[in-house]
């Protein structure tokens, strides 16, 4: 029965409840780092969890624009393949303007990734909401599309970047800021601008509303269209920045660049917390949902129980473990 | 002494329960439900008779839906016992109480909207011809079990495509398909037009003259009333008496449920209706639902659209509203306006509330501060930032105001009852200031309580000088509040009443018959 408080002050009784949901990405991330020590005591140095934290930077940064996609009611399998693609675009032009710009070819480089990813999530975008051809389907399209022009672009082989560019462009991934990788601060910015958009503006909440109804939204005059396009346009920036940080660590864009990612990106995304049937996204649980996949994988090579062969079994169990989570705390 | 008196002294109409008249098919003895601390049912004792209609009424969480999933086996009862024919029963699951013969008629329509009508029927209940699924005979017992109810659906048509209605009744066809003992009803005229429920009450008085008995829940106190040989008032959980059906009217229905003098369920008439057009719209055409609409709304005036349900009147404003494709000409306030999205409405100063509070309304798994905010994000947050201490206050504001009741103001809007959600959709839509307020069906599902203060706000809407309409299936209702109503049907208006022309009959009238002459007009 409904007890009448209509005058009481107001209690706010959101920060007293515990939701396993939400809690759950950051337990598991404290069991994990529990259990790594006991299993190698090198697993908690400073060095070890900073080359996993790097390295699940990529992730990291793609999941934040994935959380914004996915909580609006949407999906983006192209992710994987676009990062191939604008990493291969953005060697391209580098390479190309090398001689007249000297390094400057790589800011200018790095604003042309940014414009590219911004046009391919426009085209998900509207190729979703104008086109209205459901998110799988039309992503799996543009992932193909994406895929086939970087082996296109590459012949089949490699795009190496100019070696003149090389030493610059290092420190983009292999240097540090007051002790701190660089990759690993540029996710943090993202996460921090991608929680700030997601919680505290007018867009976040229009974004959770699409995703969780669409027919409410539309009924309280949010334009579900300029809603979802724009949550594939912060996707495909999302997509370049990670693209921009990943070109020195390999040096070169190939047609295998990215591969299967997007299976990472979704999987960081759902075990963070955030409902796959939109409406609720967790920004912070994406991450640590990131770290989670990158630290099982070391886990596994670092101990001699398991086979790192078995890395993406293991990780097909934690988002099956995941999705139950939810299932059954609500 | 009068009905009512004896009713507010010790109940003394009520001792039916417990006369034996003859062998009870199902007997609740002192049947409890408790979730928790909470309890929803207490101490519930009765008797159903073979060949007997009775009706369950109460408010809206007085325990009705529990009573009965609790007689059907969806729910166990924490205290008490069910007999059938002498012997003790005990459910567990649906299937044992559809077994000793108990069939419920949801109110809810749960059906499989991909399958044929023939394959709803008999979903998990195939009729079979050496293991294989025997399509032609379920075709032929489908058509004959819809010819019964008069409802007129092929048996291969997709439940998808079918109306509201035709799907009710396919649910009801498919609780019929069995023999049953009892059959209950849980608000089984919520989507039904006027000349479908007269034909489901032709089904359950057939029901009656077979012998079985049928327990009957609904809000609609009328159909009660000449339904019912016995009426039973479940109030806060509790049996308040079960009393004999013809001695009871609907004002008294209404008192014992309430439990207190129910102040008039409309409002006074204030005379605020003025001449100066509000909102006034021609020519409105929206393909499919209607054509050539025009109608003018008046500053402090309460304007009701009548029709059946298919008579295009939701989609008419949905059209003009710019929440499916429309073309209108439309003036507010002298000056013309273009509409070609609901932003473009709120902007413009109409409110729009829907009928389809749950679906399209608000956003059930969201605390009540987004949902609002909702509409008025534009308005309410400037900048990009969310002004969530302002949200906050505006929350504690309109509960306040619209007397919305709640736990604790944390909950989710999915968590309060349908008064509740009605209030809060009215607060949402009155955030963006509206000066013309459009409510389709404001009391849908609602009880009589919450009824009353709804009608009261639309009243004090037209006070403030604002133009409101209302759309509704009631007719009383409309009658109740309105200052003038205009009748559609098949997409056209098909006439207009107002002062004494103002009345049932000839609204039904306009509603229904091809060339209705009826009075039009009257004096203020």
């Amino acid at each position: 029965m409904t007890a009448l408080t209509q005058s009481a002050p107001a209690r706010n009784d959101r920060q007293f409840q515990f939701s396993w949901t939400d809690a759950g990405p950051f337990l598991a991330l404290a069991v994990l780092l529990v259990v790594g020590f006991a299993v190698n005591p090198d697993f908690l140095s400073t060095t070890n969890l900073g080359n996993v934290i790097t390295r699940s930077a990529y992730v990291a940064i793609i999941a934040v624009g994935a959380t914004f996609v996915i909580s609006s009611g949407g999906l983006d399998l192209s992710v994987g393949s676009m990062v191939a693609f604008i990493a291969g675009i953005t060697i391209m032009f580098m390479n190309m303007m090398v001689p007249g710009l000297g390094l400057w070819a790589i800011p200018v480089g790095m604003a042309i990734a940014l414009l590219a990813g911004l046009l391919c999530g426009l085209a998900n975008g509207l190729i979703v909401t104008v086109g209205r051809i459901e998110p799988f389907i039309a992503t799996l399209g543009t992932m193909g599309i994406f895929r086939a022009l970087i082996t296109y672009m590459t012949d089949g082989g490699t795009i190496p970047i100019d070696r003149s560019l090389r030493e610059a462009y290092r420190p983009v991934y292999f240097g540090t800021l007051g002790g701190i990788p660089v990759p690993i601060l540029i996710s943090a910015v993202v996460a921090l601008l991608g929680a700030f958009v997601l919680y505290k503006t007018k867009y976040g909440r229009k974004c959770a509303a699409v995703g969780a109804n669409e027919d409410v939204a539309r009924y309280s005059g949010i334009s579900v269209i300029k809603t979802r396009t724009v949550a594939y346009v912060i996707q495909g920036a999302c997509v370049a920045i990670a693209a921009v940080c990943y070109v020195p660590r390999l040096g070169a864009a190939t047609p295998t660049t990215g591969q299967l990612w997007e299976l990472q990106v979704i999987t960081a995304v759902v075990i963070g917390g955030t409902a796959l049937r939109g409406g609720k996204g967790r920004i912070w649980g994406t991450i640590a949902g990131a770290v989670i996949l990158e630290l099982i994988a070391n886990l596994m090579v670092l101990s001699d129980f398991v086979s790192e062969y078995l890395v993406a079994a293991v990780q097909g169990v934690i988002i099956i473990i995941a999705m139950l989570v939810q299932r059954f705390s609500r | 002494m009068s009905i009512a008196a004896r009713l507010e002294g010790d109940h003394a109409v009520a001792p039916v329960a417990g006369v034996p008249v003859g062998p009870a098919v199902l007997r609740a003895e002192g049947i409890s439900k408790r979730y928790g601390t909470v309890t929803v049912l207490s101490d519930v004792t009765l008797d159903i008779l073979p060949g007997e209609i009775h009706a369950i009424i109460g408010e809206n969480g007085a325990g009705k839906s529990t009573f009965m999933r609790l007689l059907s086996g969806y729910v166990e009862p924490t205290e008490g016992t069910l007999s059938m024919a002498g012997g003790r029963v005990h459910f567990t699951k649906p299937d044992q109480a559809q077994a000793a013969g108990i069939a419920l008629v949801h109110q809810e329509i749960l059906l499989a909207e991909a399958l044929t009508v023939t394959d709803n029927l008999f979903l998990g209940r195939e009729l079979t011809r050496g293991g294989i699924v025997d399509d032609v005979r379920m075709r032929r017992v489908a058509a004959a079990k819809l010819a019964e109810l008069g409802c007129e659906v092929s048996p291969t048509a997709l439940v998808g495509a079918i109306s509201l209605a035709d799907r009710q009744l396919v649910q009801i066809a498919r609780a019929l398909l069995d023999e049953h003992k009892v059959v209950i009803f849980d608000e089984p005229t919520a989507v039904l037009t006027g000349e479908e429920v007269e034909r489901l009450l032709a089904v359950i008085f057939e029901l009656k003259a077979r012998g079985i008995a049928v327990l009957y829940i609904s809000h609609r106190l009328d159909e009660v009333q000449r339904l019912a040989d016995k009426v039973t008032v479940l109030r806060d959980g509790k049996m308040v008496g079960t009393y004999p059906g013809h001695m009871l009217t609907q004002t008294e229905m209404a008192r014992v449920m309430v439990g207190r003098e129910l102040a008039a369920l409309y409002p006074q008439r204030q005379a605020v209706r003025t001449d100066q057009p509000m909102l006034s719209v021609r020519n409105a055409v929206v393909p499919g639902f209607a054509q050539d609409v025009s109608f003018t709304v008046h500053k402090g005036e309460i304007l009701g659209f009548a029709g059946m349900i298919g008579a295009g009147r939701t989609e008419l404003f949905e059209g003009i509203l710019g929440l499916r494709p429309g073309t209108a000409v439309i003036e507010l306030n002298g000056s013309p306006i273009q509409i070609h999205s609901q932003r473009e409405a709120v902007d413009a100063g109409i409110g729009y509330l829907t009928e389809d509070r749950k679906g399209k309304g608000l956003l059930l798994q969201e605390r009540l501060g987004p949902n609002l905010t909702l509409s008025a994000l534009a308005s309410f947050h400037p900048g990009i930032i969310l002004r969530r201490a302002r949200e906050a206050e505006a929350l504690t504001q309109a509960v306040a105001d619209y007397d919305i009741r709640l736990k604790s103001l944390g909950v989710k809007a999915g968590q309060l009852s349908g008064g509740n959600q009605q209030k809060l959709l009215l607060a949402k839509v009155l955030l963006t200031n509206p000066s013309v307020v459009i409510i389709d069906e404001p009391t849908r599902g609602i009880d009589i309580a919450n009824k009353a203060q709804i009608y009261s706000f639309i009243q004090d809407l037209v006070g403030q000088g604002k133009a409101c309409i209302v759309i509704s299936s009631e007719m009383q209702e409309l009658i109740g509040i309105c200052d003038r109503v205009l009748v559609m049907r098949e997409g056209v208006i098909s006439g207009e009443v107002w002062g004494e022309t103002m009345t049932e009959s000839n609204i039904a009238l306009l509603a229904t018959s091809e060339r209705a002459h009826v009075a039009q007009g009257g004096t203020q």
